[in-house]
């Protein structure tokens, strides 16, 4: 028998992600990868996974699960209250499964992603060098109820190990994001610069896997620019004010100034941040070069 | 004065390399000859290299730990990227039919820039495009060359779906749809060639730095060269061109 997850219940929004692509943005192909990657970083190293082991992403509202097969699964991230069979489990340990076995998720506690890795990792279909769901790339793009998640069925080999990781869970609450001066940094007015560092931040409704928009609007007379390179974390401002965070499944180019670039840490903190939640921007030197 | 070409990181984990901000084909060469220096050289992790209109991306997978020292290592091989040694290209031939079942904008266009249909066609498929870069959706080319004669607004309202492979103008661009999206370009016609096949090594025949011709086709041929495509038999027309 395969060894398999069958959607119960998809819950909001769950994509299975990796570390994303790479090599294939010449031909426009966005990074795509999860969200959060010290969550997925910290599952496969409870597990024992190798660090770029595919991971199932879960936003906010936790999906319904069932096991045909034993499997030892790790779930890092945002606090869904997981529970196996109606009982509550812990995030961040080995939670061994037998077959049959449910995973579901409660209330959210703390966080928006939660990260679901399992020893030996997913087997769905790998595109151009990746697992990560794109809509349009991969077959699927997102859980749908039904659908069958093929997986390695093995056991954790690092139970006894990973007593002594030391994880910290303390960006899930943080909403300081840690950002450098973007290319057109400097073409911006000392007011505004000022603002974009003094002010809160709310996340809008409107925002994905590709973009945090901010509901806020910062004044802007910056001239479009010539489309350029832009990646994960590039922060936008659109000609009506509209600041726009990119985030994994951006685009690989864009015409509006950047005058942001969040750091690795940035883009992690932010990852876990429910639509409406404040925010504030907190400048980070470039070391000297 | 800012010296060009301007490095400066981007993150914890990308380079940013800026040339003069224009539009222009002695700029691109400079882009791309410096990107395969790079492309050539060893990095300590493994990198992504992009290039734009008049610039160059190198984002790495992890932190980069040495800015100072990599920065030093990039400045001294574009110094030495060999601008002049044109590197070789292709001369794409991409067959577009320009009925008016496809061609939706095209008596708008006719009405507009005061031109026929005929002369709209001719000056559609006279210049050879240039490749700059692929980006925007997955397999867009961004094309420079349009004569100025073709310069038209883009539509007041976008349409909420252009069909895969349709053909568009709008200010000084030209461009195909790689697979239907809302947009407001002005349609002139359609190719039955795939600009992106997510299931081939290469999910897109072009790369940057490669040349275009647009080829006027019928319906006829369209349907053709469409069977030609899904049956995997055609094969997309090319000049090879070195020095």
């Amino acid at each position: 028998m395969k060894a398999e997850i069958e959607v119960l219940q998809p819950g909001l929004y769950s994509s299975i992600q990796d570390l994303g692509r790479m090599g294939f943005q010449k031909y426009g192909v966005p990074h795509s990868g999860v969200m959060d990657r010290y969550a997925m970083r910290v599952c496969n190293l409870i597990l024992g996974n190798a660090e770029e082991t595919s991971v199932l992403e879960i936003t906010m509202q936790g999906p319904q699960l069932k096991f045909n097969s034993p499997a030892s699964i790790c779930i890092s991230g945002a606090d869904l209250s997981p529970q196996l069979n109606g009982k509550a489990v812990q995030n961040n340990e080995v939670i061994e499964i037998s077959a049959d076995d449910i995973l579901k998720f409660g209330v959210r506690k703390t966080g928006f992603r939660s990260y679901v890795g399992i020893a030996g990792g997913f087997k769905t279909p790998e595109i151009m060098d990746s697992l990560s769901w794109y809509e349009g790339l991969t077959e699927d793009f997102r859980l749908k109820k039904g659908m069958k998640l093929p997986f390695n069925s093995q056991k954790s080999n690092n139970a006894e190990t990973h007593a002594s990781l030391k994880i910290d869970e303390t960006y899930l609450e943080n909403n300081e994001i840690e950002v450098y001066p973007g290319p057109e940094f400097d073409r911006l007015m000392t007011t505004q610069r000022n603002n974009l560092f003094n002010a809160e931040f709310k996340t809008d409704e409107n925002s994905n896997r590709m973009a945090v928009q901010l509901s806020e609007k910062l004044s802007n007379e910056l001239d479009p620019i010539i489309t350029g390179p832009v990646m994960p974390g590039t922060v936008q401002l659109t000609p009506s004010g509209k600041i726009i965070i990119l985030m994994r499944d951006c685009q690989t180019t864009g015409g509006y100034p950047r005058i942001l670039q969040l750091s690795e840490k940035g883009i992690q903190v932010l990852a876990q941040k429910l639509p409406g939640e404040k925010i504030k921007f907190v400048k980070k030197e470039y070391p000297e070069y | 004065m800012t010296d060009f070409p301007k490095i400066s990181p981007l993150g914890d984990r990308a380079i940013l390399i800026e040339f003069e901000a224009e539009i222009n084909e002695n700029v691109l060469e400079k882009v791309l000859a410096s990107k395969e220096i790079l492309q050539n050289s060893k990095f300590k992790q493994k990198v992504e290299i992009i290039n734009t209109y008049n610039s160059l991306l190198i984002s790495y997978v992890f932190t980069i730990e040495d800015f100072y020292g990599e920065f030093l290592r990039l400045k001294e091989l574009i110094s030495r990227a060999n601008i002049s040694k044109k590197s070789n290209y292709k001369i794409f031939h991409l067959p577009v039919c320009y009925d008016e079942d496809f061609g939706l904008d095209l008596k708008t266009v006719s009405e507009k820039k005061n031109l026929s249909v005929e002369e709209i066609i001719r000056l559609h498929t006279s210049p050879i495009y240039q490749i700059y870069f692929i980006g925007f959706l997955p397999g867009f080319l961004y094309l420079g060359g349009l004569d100025e004669k073709l310069k038209i607004s883009r539509r007041k309202t976008p349409r909420k779906s252009v069909e895969k492979g349709s053909v568009g103008i709008g200010e000084n661009q030209t461009g195909i749809y790689p697979k239907n999206s809302p947009g407001g370009w002005q349609i002139l016609g359609k190719t039955p060639v795939e600009l992106f096949n997510k299931n081939e090594d290469n999910p897109s025949p072009f790369s940057a730095g490669d040349k275009i011709k647009f080829s006027s086709i019928s319906k006829e041929e369209y349907y053709e060269i469409k069977e030609k495509v899904q049956n995997g038999t055609y094969k997309l027309k090319y000049d090879q061109y070195e020095s």
